[in-house]
């Protein structure tokens, strides 16, 4: 019991860590990728390369003037900022980020808790960050604010649904919620769920570009018609909280899309990492191979952002609800179908045999909703009239 | 229609984006890796790219003959042609006849820059200058007077020749 207090302890304080210095660095990364797409250099003058800057930035946050608008609520002006924080800070919690790590006194599952309801926490705490925004948007007292907070819960609300159900591809197929399940069964059978499950993670990668408010969704900042949404009204700290949570949410985001479709922690194309017994050197390689896999996902956020103008409002309200939610029940319907054709009438388990024929039937799919997506059936832009 | 605009057609039944976000993806993706425009400038002034043309005007400079003296003769064309009226010149003249200026200033705050001084100068001795890095502790430190004419070094500025339009 106190092996398990103190472990959870230090995974606590060190997960926190990370993710703090992860998303100072993530800032940094942004605007250097940002700056290298526009041809730019970016910010390279404090520390070698601009490492420093993170820290430059919060130190001016923290000595800024702390604003207050004058007909604001201040209790609950005060108290978005905490409440968008934290449950982006608690949703990391469940995912593992590597092997487990022997010590002398037991061994230890390097995920801060390992709940079995797993990614439902995810879904379910992830969903309370909508609250902070929106509190922001309505204690500020002003009408921007307001607008962006609305467009948030309209837009976080409608997404969550397809993120939702892109996930129930996954639980079909594992037929667990626990994380660390999740990530065995992709071991053994020696293939990640990206190939059976292709169009879930597409539709999760949308849906997880619009719950974490970025480009080409981030229409609760909008900073072209809104000034900057939700957070208008606020200033040092307080913003930086939002901004740490925004990023945070895209930590967790990738982290739980190289989760649950790439396998993890998993070493590709070896064994060696999840048979045998568990070796400190083990640890390590595993961590640096989730690491990698989420740094891939978080360029890819960064990447989509600098290129993606955004959406109009019922554009975005019509991909959500008119495209992405028919489609995952649609594709959640064939999915099980086939599982149970698979795993009931032909016998087979979770392998590699299943995993290729059920990618078989997403890719199908997915040429499918490309040609017609490329047909211009589905998403379309405002139209001009030609004139003569 | 100017020339060299680019008139695009817009669609005129609904379209697909899908093909125009992966081109748009690969566009800057490929900027990611392309060499940078970026001048880092206090250590990089000029680059094979760009260099501060020599017909720039920038504050001025007063040319000095063999003895270190300003050539100045005090005619008084530069402060009467002056648009901005910022030089201040009282002549003098030494016991053998020749004019000088007692006091030669110009207010670097007034002044527009446009070159006059230099071009209606007999003497070539006032020239604005290819130079632009200017700040100061204090406003009045804007004031040139004739001995910090003398001494500034930056080259002076070739201005635009009616004869020679192209600058060759």
């Amino acid at each position: 019991m106190t092996f398990f207090l103190v472990a959870s302890a230090i995974k606590v304080f060190i997960v926190f860590n990370l993710i703090m210095v992860g998303v100072a660095l993530l800032t940094l990364l942004e605007r250097r990728v940002c700056a290298w797409m526009q041809d730019r250099l970016g910010p390279n003058r404090v520390g070698p390369q601009g490492l420093l800057q993170p820290a430059a930035d919060g130190l001016k946050n923290f000595l800024k003037e702390e604003t207050s608008p004058a007909m604001a609520d201040k209790t609950l002006f005060t108290l978005a900022p905490i409440v968008s924080f934290v449950p982006a800070l608690l949703t990391f919690a469940v995912i593992p980020f590597a092997s487990p790590l022997p010590t002398r006194w037991g061994t230890v599952d390097m995920v801060v808790a390992d709940l079995p309801i797993g990614f439902l926490y995810i879904l379910a705490i992830s969903s309370l960050g909508v609250y902070g925004i929106v509190l922001a948007g309505w204690a500020s007292n002003n009408k921007y604010a307001l607008l962006g907070g609305l467009r948030a819960s309209a837009q976080m609300i409608s997404y969550e649904i397809a993120l939702g159900m892109s996930t129930v591809a996954v639980l079909l197929l594992a037929g667990n919620v626990t994380l660390t399940r999740v990530i065995a069964q992709q071991q053994h059978a020696h293939a990640w769920f990206i190939i059976p499950l292709t169009l879930a993670f597409v539709i999760f990668f949308i849906s997880a570009l619009a719950e974490t408010n970025r480009l080409p969704f981030d229409l609760p900042e909008a900073e072209g018609e809104l000034i900057a949404g939700y957070h208008t009204e606020y200033s040092a700290m307080k913003f930086s909280m939002f901004y740490i949570a925004e990023y945070s949410n895209m930590v967790t985001a990738s982290a739980l899309m190289a989760t649950l479709f790439f396998g993890g922690w998993d070493v590709p194309f070896t064994r060696w990492d999840s048979t045998g017994d568990p070796t400190p050197i083990k640890t390590l390689v595993t961590f640096i191979s989730f690491g990698l896999k989420t740094f891939v996902f978080l360029f890819t956020f960064i990447w989509v952002r600098w290129t993606l103008p955004r959406f109009r409002y019922d554009q975005l309200m019509a991909l959500g609800w008119k495209v992405l939610l028919p489609l995952t029940l649609f594709y959640i319907t064939i999915l099980a179908v086939a599982i149970w054709f698979f795993r009931s009438q032909l016998g087979w388990d979770y392998g590699p045999g299943m995993a290729w024929a059920l990618g078989g039937i997403n890719v199908a799919l997915l040429v499918a909703l490309v040609w017609w997506l490329d047909r211009g059936r589905i998403v379309s832009g405002s139209v001009a009239q030609e004139t003569a | 229609m100017a020339i060299g605009v680019k008139v695009m057609k817009r669609p005129t039944r609904q379209t697909s984006y899908l093909r125009a976000t992966l081109k748009g993806m690969a566009l800057t993706f490929s900027h990611l890796l392309r060499p940078k425009v970026t001048m880092q400038y206090p250590e990089e002034k000029s680059s094979k790219d760009w260099t501060l043309s020599s017909r720039w005007r920038g504050t001025h400079r007063m040319l000095t003959d063999e003895q270190g003296r300003a050539k100045c003769v005090a005619c008084g064309l530069c402060p009467q042609i002056c648009p901005a009226n910022c030089i201040k010149l009282v002549p003098g003249e030494d016991e053998e006849g020749h004019r000088y200026p007692l006091i030669y200033e110009i207010d670097e705050f007034r002044c527009i820059f446009c070159g006059y001084c230099q071009e209606v100068c007999p003497e070539e001795a006032i020239h604005v200058g290819v130079h632009y890095e200017n700040s100061e502790y204090s406003r009045d430190r804007f004031v040139y007077d004739l001995e910090r004419l003398c001494a500034q070094t930056h080259p002076v500025s070739t201005l635009w020749d009616p004869s020679d339009p192209r600058g060759e």
